[in-house]
């Protein structure tokens, strides 16, 4: 509520009738391209082919097939690619947060005096998209610098890490321990607490919103990363969901496609519903970071 | 007590200096903690940038040793026809993308800010296309774009309009992508703006009201200059976003019909990946990072303009 539309505006009858079917109107409108389209991967999954070839339109399937959807998952393998998925989301939230709360302590809480110029460094980053420099890190991961020769790519460890290396998480977690009030460490600090006490026992405890926060925004970016899992993992049998569903729709029947699709968005959705006070919040607060 | 104390003095109480060259008290500590995250960007976002300007003078094949060849790689671009056509295109779908994407979210956040009641479930609704995979969303799109028994000619030819060649047009196919990504992403832009209209203070509504300000001339003279900053913000950010865009042209069209929808993006991933010429895949990287950059200094010195007045 924004106090744009005032309580004396709402008991006038035009603004009651004009805001009123405004709002009903934006109502239907995203109930129907929020929602339809994913009831429509429902409803896909549920209908024979024919049917979805010879009458698209029809709201409900004749016949639905429930055992489409576990066909789909056994034929093409819907289970094991979401696996490799859970598996680089995973592994990617956990470099990520590990990186950054470590990363945003020592900047926001230790402080070593070069401690500004690694954090403008890293800023710096934010202004060039990752796409930028996709091809170089593609090389990155083929030949490791000053490891003779090391290849990490077609591995896991190539979608894991450069995931940590990500600038936003770590200002999203340096602002919040700005905010923790210093007399905490300096109390600790007069118990004896060293560095790494404090950083367990006051600093991790305490950021457990920012925590919820940073890990939903990672692990759903994460879940919908393509291009770079498609470059970095060679190996077809080791895609994520994302990467082997194009691949799969060449060769696959229209039903057995959408219900690959259906149970591909089910994870994020999900996610979304349950946690979408702390996401609509890390989402509101991206846009404020500038 | 302080006030009786001499300057110095004072200075001496309230600020110790520290002596010089006195080692930080967790110096040892601080290494340890930032070691992860300097050897993280140190492997895979600044060496990497660093990188991509040097292989943009080389050439490699990753089997030869790479050879310096100056401004070789920047030459063969601007001598391939496919350039200046992907430049295009990524205007394009860039111009597109702000007309059909830049004021809808502002209508719907402004709506949405005014309910009273249930603004949770159409935050939920607004936001679901954001959760659903990108990679979901155009598979999705290109069966509701499919000419022979696709939804939305299904839908049109109830009213008797169409069928229209979706993503089967030179001219369709941009306009086509450029829908499914707004349906895409839109929702995100809603919340942020939404986030936004939140922080407008609830006076200045009260004050405009009171002169008789209307509705409108409230929405006018103070929801959207309140909101200049964020919509300016946005604008870069939707810019920055669109001039990579991969995905939809990638798993929709892969460029067609006839290079219609081939972005710069599309044609570094094509150098690299299907031609094995990172050279000219990393010059290419350059060129799209110096426009990138012009177009943030640009905007930078525009809102401290803006801002200063």
């Amino acid at each position: 509520m924004s106090g744009l539309i005032s309580d004396s505006d709402r008991k006038r009858r035009t603004v009651r009738a004009v805001l009123g079917s405004t709002q009903f109107a934006v109502f239907l409108g995203i109930l129907v391209l929020g929602l339809g389209p994913i009831l429509w991967t429902v409803k896909g999954a549920l209908s024979p082919t024919q049917e979805l070839l010879t009458d698209p339109l029809k709201l409900f399937p004749s016949q639905p097939d429930w055992a489409a959807l576990g066909e789909a998952w056994s034929r093409l393998r819907i289970g094991h690619f979401m696996l490799n998925t859970v598996i680089l989301a995973g592994g990617s939230w956990l470099a990520q947060i590990i990186v950054s709360t470590m990363g945003a302590y020592a900047l926001s809480v230790l402080r070593p005096r070069y401690g500004k110029y690694v954090y403008g460094a890293i800023l710096a980053t934010l202004f060039l998209p990752g796409s930028v420099s996709l091809v170089a890190l593609y090389l990155t991961i083929l030949d490791l610098p000053l490891t003779g020769g090391l290849s990490i790519a077609n591995t896991p460890w190539a979608v894991w890490l450069p995931h940590a290396a990500h600038a936003f998480t770590i200002l999203l977690m340096k602002r919040f321990f700005d905010g923790i009030p210093r007399e905490l460490f300096g109390a600790a600090q007069v118990d004896g607490a060293g560095p790494w006490r404090m950083f367990f026992l006051i600093v991790l405890p305490m950021s457990k919103p920012i925590l919820a926060v940073a890990s939903l925004l990672t692990l759903m970016s994460a879940w919908k990363d393509f291009l770079w899992p498609m470059v970095a993992i060679s190996d077809g049998e080791a895609h994520p969901i994302s990467v082997a569903l194009p691949r799969l729709a060449e060769f696959s029947e229209e039903n057995m496609v959408i219900a690959g699709m259906f149970l591909a968005l089910m994870p994020p959705v999900l996610i979304f519903i349950a946690f979408q006070k702390y996401i609509v919040r890390g989402v509101g607060f991206t846009g404020l970071k500038g | 007590m302080t006030a009786v104390l001499h300057k110095a003095e004072r200075d001496a109480v309230v600020r110790p200096r520290p002596a010089r060259r006195a080692r930080h008290p967790y110096a040892l500590a601080s290494a340890l903690f930032l070691a992860p995250m300097v050897i993280v960007f140190g492997y895979f976002s600044w060496w990497p940038i660093v990188q991509s300007a040097l292989l943009a003078f080389q050439r490699t094949n990753l089997v030869d040793p790479a050879q310096w060849v100056g401004w070789q790689n920047f030459a063969n671009l601007f001598a391939d026809p496919l350039l200046g056509t992907a430049a295009l295109n990524t205007v394009w779908f860039t111009v597109l993308a702000l007309i059909f994407g830049f004021p809808v979210p502002v209508f719907l956040a402004v709506v949405m800010s005014e309910l009273r009641r249930g603004g949770g479930l159409f935050r939920v609704l607004v936001y679901l296309p954001v959760a659903v995979p990108p990679v979901v969303a155009v598979m999705m799109w290109k069966f509701f774009y499919n000419s022979d028994y696709g939804l939305l000619n299904g839908m049109f030819g109830l009213v008797g309009l169409g069928p229209f060649p979706w993503l089967q047009d030179t001219a369709w196919a941009m306009p086509s992508l450029v829908l499914e990504a707004t349906w895409a992403g839109a929702g995100g832009t809603v919340l942020i703006y939404i986030a936004a209209l939140t922080s407008v203070p609830k006076e200045l509504y009260e004050a405009a009201e009171s002169d008789g300000a209307s509705i409108w001339r409230r929405i006018w003279h103070i929801t959207l200059p309140q909101l200049r900053g964020v919509l300016l913000l946005m604008l870069l950010l939707q810019i920055i976003g669109t001039f990579q865009v991969f995905t939809e042209p990638f798993v929709m069209t892969d460029g067609g019909p006839e290079d219609s929808t081939a972005t710069v993006l599309l044609l570094i991933y094509r150098y690299a990946f299907v031609y094995g010429d990172y050279g000219m895949a990393a010059a290419l990287s350059v060129l799209l990072a110096v426009v990138l950059g012009l177009l943030s200094a640009v905007y930078l010195r525009a809102t401290k303009t803006w801002s200063s007045t």
